[in-house]
C-alpha cells in the first residue's frame, strides 16, 4: 500500500535542527558529567561559587536528560511521525518555535542552576519562569504532533507514535503537577511550592519516577519501535505484545514513584504500593526489550555486520538489565541497603548511558545520512570503535558504582559486637575514592566515544550528496556494502 | 490496503497486514513465559497487599489512613526491633561501665575494650574533623598521639577538656590567651626571642639577647626553661612539636599576633558515658600520662 518511491515533502529541516542540538547537548552533558565525577574524586576541583558540584550536578542531569534526551526525542518523533503517517509535519512555524523555545528553556534552566536559582526538586530544578516557558513549548509540541497524527494518510497509528504520544501527554501532566508554585513576586526568581511536607515528597517522586518512565522509557521505546525494525529490515516481532506491554507499562509505571521514599515519613501503605507496582512493572518493561530483540529473528547475521544495529541491540540489553535492577532495588529489604548509596547512581547510569544514549546514538547514525542525503556513514569502523569504547566506559562506570554503593551501604549499617558503629562517614568516603576514579575513567571513555561520533557524523555530512536517494531505501544494505 | 493474508516469507508468520514506511508487524502471540511471569508478579503483589499495609482507606484510622495488613507490620516496629538489638549489645556493659571509675575501667579488660571501642566510634564522628581519624591532628589542631599536652594528658584532665572545651561557650571552659607582643616588643626583640625559642629545641645561634627577652616576657607562662605549663594551657616550646609552624617567620608571627584555637564543649552534645569513653580512648592513643 505504501509506495516507497512516492516523493514526500517531509519537513526534515526541523529534524536536522533537533539532530544537531542532540549531538551538541550530548557532548556538553557528558563533559560536565566527567567534570563532576572528578570533583567527587578531587574536591579541590570545586572552583568558586558558580562551578561547585552542587550547582553543576543539575547542569549535568538536565543536560543529558532534557537537552540531549529531549532533543533526541523531538528529532526522532518529528522524523518518525511524518514517515509513519505519510504526511508533512503540521505547522512549520510552530515546529520551529518548539525548537528555539526548547533551546531557550535549556539555557534558561542551566543559567539558573549556575547562579544558584533552583526549586531544589530533583530533575525539576528550574524555577517558575522557566517552567511556565516550557509549558508553552510543550503544548506547542503536543499540537504539532497531534495535528500531524490527525492528518495521517495511513489508516492506523503506528506503535512508535503511541509511545511518543504517551510521553508527550504524561510529561505535560507531570510537569504541571509537580511545579505548581507561587512566585514571591513577578520580578523575582524565587517561588514556593504549593505542596508541603510528605505530600510534596510524594508528588516530587511521582514526577521524578515517571520522568524516568515516560521521558526516558516510553519516549525512547518510540525510537526503538521505528529504528530497530527499519535498520534490521525486519517486521516488528509481535503486534500483540506491543499492545499488551504498552498499556501495562503506562498503567503500572505511574504508581511506582513511592519506592523512592522507602523508610521515610511516607505512610507504609503508600510505600507498599510503590514497591509492588514496581515488581509488577518488570515484565511490561521487558516487553519492549523482547519485541525489539526478537525483531531481529531472521536478521541475526546483520547484527554481526552492522555496528549501528549493534548499538540498538546493546541498548536493549542495558534496558533489560536496568529494568530488572529497578524492581529489585524497589524491594524494601534491598532498598534499605541501596538507598542513598552509589548503587542508585550506577543504576541510573546503566539506564541513561546504556539504554537512552545508546538507542539515541543508533538513531543518530541512522538519521544523519538520511537527513543529509548521503550514500552512507563516513566510517562504520569508527561506529564500531565508538560502540566498544562507550561500552567499556559504561561497564567500568556501573561496576565501580555497584561495588562502591554496596560497600558504602554495608559500612553505614555495620555495628560491632558491643553495639558501636564500626565506620564513620569519612571512612566510607575514603573507601570509595578508588571507585570514584574508575567512575571518572568510565565517563571519560564514554565522552571520548561521543567525540568519535561527532567526527564521524561531521565527515558524513561533508561527504558527497546523493540527491536521488529514495526515502525508505534499505540504508543498511548500502552501508554494509561499503564497509 | 490489501485484504489478503500477508505472510512473512522468512518466518512463515502472518503479519497484521499493515505497513508504515516499510515496517510491518508480525502477528506472533506474546511469549508464554512473559505472560506467566507477569501474572506471577501480580499474584505476589496481591498476596503482599494482604500481609502488609497497602491501600488507602481515607478514614484516618489504621496505619495512617491505610489498610494495616494481616502481619501487623509497620516500619516503626521494624526500627524499634533493630535498635533494640543494638542496644542489647551495649547494655551488656553499660551499667557496670557507668558505675566504674576510670581506674576500675582500666583494670577490667572487658570494660576497657568496651570503652575504647565506644570512644573510637564517637571520636571518628565528632573529633576526627579537626584531629583527623587517627588523632594525628593537623596545622592548628593538636596531635593526640604524642606526649605533648596543652592542658595535661591524664584521663581526668582529658575528660575535663572534652567536657568543657577550650575557649568554648561553657561557664567552666578552659581559657588562656597569649598577649599580642607586636604592640609591646620591637621587631628586633621579636626576632631575637624567636631565635631563642628555636634554640630551645635545636642547635642554633642564640647570642642576640633573645634569652633576656624571653625571661622578661614569656617565662611567666611558658616557664623559665620554656617547658610550658599545663595549668595555664601554655605550650611546651622546647619539645620540637609545633602548632602553627616551625620556621622563624611562623614563630615571629605567633609572637606578634597569636592565633588561638577553639575546641567546642561536648557536654551538651554527647552523653556522659560517651564523653568518658572518649577520654579513655584519647588517653589510649599513645601519649596518655598517669
Amino acid at each position: 500500500m505504501t509506495n516507497l518511491a512516492e516523493k514526500m515533502n517531509y519537513n526534515d529541516d526541523i529534524v536536522k535542527l533537533f539532530t544537531i542540538a542532540t549531538i551538541f547537548w550530548g557532548v556538553v552533558g557528558f563533559t560536565v558529567g566527567v567534570f563532576i565525577a572528578l570533583q567527587m574524586a578531587f574536591p579541590q576541583l570545586n572552583f568558586g561559587e558558580y562551578l561547585t558540584f552542587g550547582r553543576l550536578r543539575p547542569v549535568h542531569t538536565s543536560a543529558v536528560i532534557f537537552a540531549f534526551g529531549g532533543n533526541a526525542l523531538f528529532a526522532t518523533s518529528y522524523f518518525v511521525v511524518q514517515r509513519t503517517c505519510r504526511t508533512r509535519l503540521w505547522g512549520d512555524g510552530l515546529a520551529k518555535f518548539t525548537f528555539w523555545g526548547y533551546q531557550a528553556f535549556i539555557v534558561m534552566a542551566a543559567l539558573g542552576y549556575v547562579l544558584g536559582v533552583t526549586q531544589a526538586k530533583e530533575y525539576a530544578e528550574p524555577e517558575w519562569y522557566a517552567d511556565l516557558w516550557l509549558t508553552f513549548v510543550w503544548v506547542s509540541y503536543f499540537v504539532v504532533f497531534m495535528m500531524t497524527l490527525k492528518n495521517r494518510r495511513e489508516p492506523h497509528i503506528y506503535v512508535a507514535n503511541w509511545f511518543y504520544l504517551a510521553f508527550i501527554v504524561t510529561v505535560a501532566v507531570l510537569h504541571l503537577g509537580n511545579n505548581i508554585s507561587i512566585p514571591v513576586s513577578l520580578t523575582e526568581a524565587k517561588s514556593y511550592s504549593l505542596w508541603g511536607g510528605v505530600q510534596s515528597a510524594l508528588i516530587q517522586w511521582w514526577y521524578g519516577h515517571n520522568a524516568v518512565g515516560f521521558f526516558l522509557t516510553a519516549g525512547f521505546l518510540g525510537i526503538m519501535y521505528y529504528f530497530v525494525p527499519k535498520r534490521a529490515g525486519r517486521p516488528v516481532y509481535s503486534y500483540r505484545l506491543s499492545i499488551l506491554h504498552f498499556w501495562s507499562l503506562i498503567f503500572i509505571y505511574i504508581w511506582a514513584g513511592p519506592h523512592h521514599l522507602h523508610y521515610t515519613a511516607l505512610p507504609d501503605w503508600a510505600q507498599t504500593l510503590g514497591m509492588t507496582f514496581s515488581i509488577m512493572l518488570w515484565m511490561p518493561s521487558w516487553g519492549g526489550m523482547i519485541n525489539g530483540m526478537m525483531t531481529l529473528s531472521g536478521a541475526w547475521h546483520k547484527l554481526r555486520e552492522d555496528p549501528v544495529l549493534q548499538f540498538m541491540i546493546v541498548s536493549l540489553a542495558f534496558y533489560g538489565m536496568s529494568t530488572f535492577e529497578g524492581p529489585l532495588m524497589s524491594i524494601k529489604t534491598v532498598n534499605a541497603l541501596s538507598h542513598y548509596t552509589d548503587w542508585t547512581i550506577g543504576h541510573v547510569h546503566s539506564g541513561a548511558l546504556g539504554w537512552v544514549a545508546f538507542i539515541s546514538f543508533g538513531a543518530l547514525y541512522y538519521l544523519v545520512p538520511v537527513l543529509w542525503k548521503k550514500q552512507s556513514l563516513y566510517s562504520l569502523k569508527l561506529v564500531s570503535l565508538h560502540l566498544w569504547i562507550a561500552t567499556i566506559g559504561i561497564v567500568l562506570y556501573i561496576t565501580a558504582m555497584w561495588v562502591s554503593g554496596i560497600m558504602q551501604g554495608l559500612m553505614w549499617r555495620s555495628y560491632d559486637s558491643m553495639g558501636f558503629l564500626e565506620y564513620s562517614f569519612v571512612e566510607t568516603v575514603m573507601a570509595m575514592h578508588p571507585f570514584y576514579l574508575i567512575r571518572a575513567l568510565g565517563g571519560l571513555l564514554f565522552l571520548s566515544g561521543s567525540l568519535i561520533m561527532v567526527y564521524n557524523l561531521v565527515k558524513t555530512v561533508r561527504g558527497n550528496n546523493v540527491p536521488d536517494r529514495v526515502e525508505g531505501e534499505d540504508v543498511q544494505a548500502v552501508e554494509t556494502a561499503h564497509a | 490496503m490489501s485484504k489478503k493474508k500477508d505472510i512473512d516469507s522468512f518466518t512463515g508468520i502472518e503479519t497484521t497486514g499493515h505497513e508504515w514506511d516499510g515496517i510491518k508487524e508480525l502477528n506472533n502471540p506474546s511469549p508464554r513465559w512473559w505472560l506467566i511471569v507477569f501474572f506471577l508478579c501480580c499474584v505476589w503483589s496481591v498476596g503482599y497487599w494482604v500481609l502488609y499495609p497497602a491501600w488507602p482507606t481515607f478514614s484516618g484510622d489504621g496505619e495512617r489512613g491505610g489498610t494495616e495488613g494481616s502481619m501487623g507490620w509497620t516500619q516503626y516496629d521494624q526500627l524499634k526491633d533493630s535498635q533494640a538489638e543494638i542496644r542489647a549489645r551495649k547494655s551488656a556493659y553499660l551499667a557496670s561501665f557507668e558505675a566504674a571509675s576510670f581506674e576500675e575501667v582500666q583494670a577490667d579488660e572487658a570494660l576497657y575494650a568496651f570503652a575504647v571501642a565506644g570512644g573510637a566510634a564517637a571520636f571518628k564522628d565528632n573529633c576526627a574533623t579537626c584531629h583527623s581519624t587517627g588523632g594525628a591532628g593537623s596545622a592548628g589542631y593538636p596531635n593526640l598521639n604524642d606526649d605533648d599536652w596543652l592542658w595535661g594528658g591524664d584521663i581526668d584532665t582529658i575528660h575535663e577538656t572534652i567536657r568543657v572545651g577550650v575557649r568554648a561557650v561553657h561557664d567552666e571552659t578552659r581559657f588562656s590567651e597569649m598577649p599580642a607582643f607586636g604592640d609591646m616588643l620591637s621587631e628586633t626583640e621579636i626576632a631575637d626571642v624567636a631565635q631563642h625559642v628555636i634554640s630551645l629545641s635545636q642547635d642554633g645561634d642564640d647570642s642576640a639577647g633573645g634569652a633576656q627577652v624571653f625571661a622578661d616576657n614569656c617565662a611567666a607562662c611558658h616557664s623559665e626553661n620554656g617547658r610550658g605549663d599545663h595549668a595555664l594551657g601554655a605550650p611546651d616550646l622546647a619539645d620540637a612539636i609545633w602548632f602553627y609552624g616551625d620556621t622563624k617567620a611562623d614563630i615571629m608571627s605567633q609572637v606578634r599576633k597569636p592565633k588561638h584555637g577553639v575546641m567546642p564543649t561536648w557536654e551538651a552534645r554527647l552523653d556522659a558515658n560517651t564523653i568518658r569513653q572518649l577520654a579513655i580512648y584519647v588517653h589510649s592513643l599513645g601519649g596518655g600520662t598517669n
